[in-house]
């Protein structure tokens, strides 16, 4: 954990408890995860109780009370997608990784999951990582997507 | 002030602006049931259960008595077959989290509600959020807080806090329309004192 980075978001935002999500999505972005002692330094940091941070952490799907990999792997499940061989698509990266939707793997690399409609439906099958996009993506092709990732 | 005449329930009554058609009716001595409303914690209109009609020009709407203000030439009506069917409904409903809870059974026998309707969850919690808000408006200790979102959103005591806090309140037991609030107290005790709770576990 790197307490400089936190302690750096904290201190530009201190006392500002309106800007608690804001806080808690670059702690996520940098830690990619939001560790309890974490939370509640926040919560002392911007003077917003605790509870109010832990029920807001628990209720956005961007925190995480888990640690998470270094790269987020979605896998995009819409019709559209399903349709061009999304499941295909999933069960390439199960393979490649090791780990299902919703997991980690062991040296905190990849986090994967399914994600509904991204959108560009003409781009199916797509996996998005981190924030890079990868559009009609075949089962083949995926091994060489994810090797530039460390 | 000014003061606003409405009807409910075919009565004159006489209220002051910032009066909600609850407020206004229980001046008058007519009851509305209500679960999550709280005379010092602000309005939720979280149940549902305060439901009931009122005619603004020549519309009827159906609306919760806890939220909405009083108006000039409102007319309320908080029993009609209508009503009724809806509070069943909601009733029908909350039973399937809390079937045991005794307000609940209570307001189930005066409407006719059914609490085998729909397939039991028990959770025991109705979500009326009173322990959560008495807590955080008029305690200001913030130690129990919703947590989680949708069908898993469920209420928790904070450790850190309520360590420090709960044992000289418990305020919030009482408000609990299911007595759900007691089972989670249990619950994070469990977590908070581990040892006071291996002690009360009955020996080997």
């Amino acid at each position: 954990m790197d307490k400089d980075a936190i302690d750096k978001i904290l201190d530009k935002y201190q006392g500002q408890a309106g800007s608690l999500i804001r806080v808690m999505m670059e702690i996520q972005e940098e830690e990619h995860w939001l560790p309890r002692e974490v939370l509640v330094k926040i919560s002392e940091k911007l003077g917003v109780p605790f509870s109010r941070v832990l029920r807001i952490a628990s209720y956005y799907k961007t925190f995480s009370l888990t640690p998470k990999g270094r790269h987020e792997i979605q896998i995009c499940t819409g019709t559209a997608c399903h349709i061009r061989g999304a499941q295909r698509v999933l069960d390439a990266v199960e393979e490649l990784t090791g780990i299902k939707p919703g997991e980690t793997d062991l040296d905190q690399k990849f986090s994967l999951e399914t994600v509904n409609c991204q959108g560009c439906c003409t781009c199916g099958p797509l996996i998005k990582v981190d924030e890079q996009t990868h559009s009609r993506i075949s089962p083949a092709e995926i091994a060489d997507a994810l090797k530039k990732y460390d | 002030m000014s003061e606003i005449i409405l009807q409910i329930d075919g009565k004159d009554v006489a209220a002051s602006e910032d009066m909600t058609i609850l407020d206004a009716a229980k001046k008058a001595g007519i009851s509305i049931p209500t679960l999550c409303y709280h005379e010092e914690i602000e309005a939720y209109g979280g149940c549902r259960l305060c439901t009931v009609e009122a005619d603004v020009r020549g519309r009827t709407n159906i609306v919760a008595a806890c939220l909405y203000p009083v108006q000039k030439n409102l007319v309320v009506r908080t029993r009609s077959e209508k009503i009724d069917r809806i509070r069943k409904m909601i009733l029908e409903l909350l039973l399937a989290h809390a079937p045991d809870a005794f307000d609940l059974q209570d307001l189930a026998k005066e409407y006719g509600a059914n609490k085998d309707r729909f397939e039991k969850d028990s959770s025991f919690c109705i979500h009326c959020g009173l322990c959560v808000r008495y807590c955080a408006e008029v305690k200001k200790k913030n130690a129990i807080t919703f947590v989680d979102k949708g069908k898993t959103r469920e209420i928790s005591f904070i450790p850190e806090i309520s360590a420090k806090e709960c044992w000289d309140c418990k305020e919030c037991f009482p408000l609990c329309p299911t007595e759900a609030l007691q089972a989670a107290f249990v619950l994070a005790k469990a977590f908070t004192f581990p040892s006071s709770f291996l002690e009360s576990a009955p020996a080997k």
